[in-house]
């Protein structure tokens, strides 16, 4: 792999970029005076600063990086993850949940289970919670810092302290309204350092049509390019089209998923527990100034959210058409191998008789430890016994044998392949201010759950304010500092890091169902939410254990006890385990619920409960801007987007 | 909060503006990108969009402050 050297209108931007996010945490220093104006913002924020930041505390670099990934290997259905999965959940978030998150008064999602519940159900979801948002930045901050190591030449200890460093500046100095203030600057910093490449991109595969033309011949052998295993096909639409290759089965999509996974799964277990539940989003909503800003945070992000699919899963199909255009000198990237092991495999194609192919073949497979295409090596090794070719030259034709694609190298790809210096710049700080929003929104919604739900709550209560502004400034920097150390587990233990993103989902999966049956059915008892919750999480491992996805082998990718049933596809199996946990939960909550009296009145669910709670009365609004009827309209906007890429 | 975040976005994006347009007028060479033999000086026009977001955010922000909001 070869290293970018940056030119100096690349430093200048990135250290404008830098001063700029340290000069707001600086500038509003000054305002911060109380735990809850560090904590909580003092709810005071508009919401048109709280609608970005919602989205742009969602928008880390795994999801930048990712969404390309899923776009390069399953095309426009990745969309579903937006216009199935977030678009619906942020509307129910802002019509029927928001009243009560923001109206009871609650400091977070965790305390409004407090409140409605008791506190095991409260200090249950804390502490599952704050492991979770500092595991989950450890693993990005490892990510970027070996993204900037292998891209940039940057050292890994100094890229990974330094970024954090950043981080922890600006949200000591200004709290959560710096987090969520440098959230807006973020996201238009990833907007307009991304769109330049997208355009770039779609002009020279010829426009969105001839992108369209390519991805269908990909479409009939996708594994010409290595995107599926030899044999498999589809039908010519199946990387175009978002609905019709989902409605024909799991063998005709890449996802290897049905419709009922993709709507009740995805749709709505999945994406309602995470943008109606999770603190990290709903925290950004709860900071706004009013109810009515509140209501309209999701309402205002979901817009910009709707068209995101745009700029973060179409560079996948772009690269995707790109590379089966032989003209366009370009593959997705394999995966990144060291310059000694490149060294090796050279070695081996000029040491290889013609004669003997298949001896060499094996040979450069051996030394790259990679599956290559035998057609192509076998093509390399006699080119370069006709006419001895220079070391470069091998080295770009063993790139292009190899037969695996790092997916996550296909955004960087882009960048590097139409990012002249300048808009280099501004792209890799585009890519920074990813990692930084991300980072920042788990570490104001940690040091949040940790001060209020779990050390006032629990550890020591009843002291004074400036005692807790004091420990949520020391628990930021314990944040950042545990969030460093999971970075580096991360770097050391690969697998041990699939297996807690694993239990993650296993927590995650069941917890829309407490929130479900706790908000809308008075009846819901404390008994009933936390047994439910514990059976699902149970219900969800045990599911797990017990299945297994097409071509894994059993052990941590499930299927470890027994293999009752098998799934087509990794994402098949993640959608149903979430609609059985969700199922198990709902139904185990149910039953306690009613075997079990309730230990609140209705006197005390006001405020928390869907039909105890007088109804909003906005009459100073005009009609269509009511949360519900723009709820409605944003929805038959996101139908119509469905029914235009069908 | 006594901060009006368009200003600093405002001034940030003209600033990445001036240098990118700057960047692409006297680095021609450097600033090309080429797609099907046409050459487009991207620095160039895409430092013109940075700027003209830059000063829209900046005329929002200058605005804003004659007309505070209700607190």
């Amino acid at each position: 792999m070869q290293i970018i050297n940056l030119a100096w209108v690349d430093y200048a931007i990135l250290i404008a970029y830098v001063a700029f996010v340290l000069g707001i945490g600086w500038a509003l220093a000054r305002y911060m005076k109380s735990s809850s104006d560090f904590l909580t913002s003092a709810r005071s924020i508009p919401t048109w600063v709280t609608g970005l930041a919602f989205i742009s505390a969602n928008l880390g670099a795994l999801e930048l990086v990712g969404m390309a990934a899923s776009g390069a290997k399953y095309g426009i259905a990745t969309a579903h993850f937006y216009w199935v999965g977030a678009i619906p959940a942020m509307i129910f978030l802002a019509v029927f949940m928001m009243p009560f998150y923001y109206g009871s008064k609650a400091r977070s999602v965790p305390e409004y289970l407090q409140m409605r519940f008791n506190k095991p159900v409260m200090g249950l979801n804390a502490i599952a919670f704050a492991v979770m948002t500092v595991f989950a930045s450890g693993i990005s901050m490892n990510a970027l810092a070996k993204l900037l190591n292998q891209l940039l030449g940057w050292n890994y200890h100094v890229a990974l302290f330094v970024c954090s460093g950043v981080v922890l500046v600006y949200v000591l100095k200004g709290g959560l309204t710096s987090a969520i203030y440098t959230e807006v600057l973020q996201f238009f910093m990833i907007v307009l350092g991304f769109a330049p490449v997208v355009y770039l991109g779609l002009k020279d595969v010829g426009g969105w049509h001839a992108m369209n033309h390519s991805l269908q011949s990909v479409a009939t052998d996708p594994s010409a390019l290595y995107l599926k295993g030899a044999g498999i096909t589809y039908a010519a639409d199946a990387w175009t089209s978002a609905w019709k290759p989902v409605l024909a089965g799991p063998a005709n999509n890449p996802m290897g998923v049905d419709w009922f996974a993709i709507i009740f799964g995805l749709g709505f277990v999945l994406s309602f527990g995470y943008w109606c539940t999770n603190f990290l989003v709903v925290q950004r909503a709860m900071a706004a100034k009013n109810m009515a800003a509140a209501r309209n945070t999701p309402l205002v992000a979901a817009v910009p959210k709707m068209l995101f699919p745009f700029l973060v899963i179409v560079p996948g199909m772009i690269a995707v058409a790109l590379t089966s255009l032989p003209d366009k000198n370009y593959r997705i990237p394999p995966p990144i191998l060291s310059q000694e092991v490149y060294a090796k495999a050279i070695d081996a194609v000029k040491s290889a008789s013609p004669a003997d192919s298949a001896a060499g073949v094996k040979a450069v497979g051996d030394a790259l430890g990679k599956p290559v295409s035998a057609e192509k090596i076998a093509s390399l090794i006699a080119a370069n016994a006709a006419n001895k070719l220079s070391d470069e030259q091998i080295e770009k034709g063993i790139y292009n044998s190899i037969a695996e694609n790092d997916y996550d190298g296909v955004i960087l790809s882009l960048v590097k392949k139409y990012c002249p210096p300048g808009l280099l710049g501004l792209a890799l700080t585009a890519l920074l201010a990813s990692f930084m929003s991300g980072m920042a929104g788990n570490v104001t919604a940690f040091n949040t759950v940790w001060t209020y739900n779990l050390y006032q709550a629990f550890l020591v209560p009843n002291k004074s304010d400036d005692h807790y502004f004091w420990m949520g400034k020391f628990i930021t920097v314990v944040g950042i500092g545990l969030s460093i150390a999971c970075a580096y587990f991360a770097r050391q233990y690969n697998n041990c890091m699939d297996i807690i993103q694993l239990v993650f989902g296993f927590v995650n999966a069941p917890l829309f169902a407490t929130f479900l049956l706790g908000m809308f059915w008075k009846r819901t008892t404390s008994i009933g939410a936390f047994l439910g919750l514990f059976g699902g999480i149970g219900g969800s491992a045990l599911f797990h254990a017990l299945t297994i996805a097409h071509g894994n082998a059993p052990g941590i990718k499930g299927g470890y006890v027994h293999v009752l049933g098998e799934f087509p596809s990794e994402m098949a199996q993640n959608f149903w385990l979430a609609a059985f946990a969700f199922t198990v939960c709902f139904t185990l909550t149910l039953v306690i619920s009613l075997a079990t009296r309730r230990t609140k009145a209705d006197e005390e669910l006001k405020g928390l409960v869907y039909s105890l709670t007088p109804k909003i009365k906005s009459d100073n609004v005009p009609f269509f801007l009511q949360p519900g009827v723009v709820g409605v309209m944003l929805l038959i906007a996101c139908v119509i987007l469905n029914i235009i890429f069908w | 909060m006594g901060l009006d975040i368009r200003l600093p976005i405002g001034l940030m994006f003209s600033l990445l503006g001036v240098l990118l347009t700057g960047y692409g007028a006297f680095n021609r060479a450097g600033s090309i990108t080429k797609i099907d033999g046409q050459e487009i000086n991207i620095n160039l026009t895409w430092g013109v969009v940075l700027l003209v977001f830059g000063a829209l955010m900046l005329f929002g922000a200058v605005r804003g402050r004659k007309t505070p909001p209700p607190a």
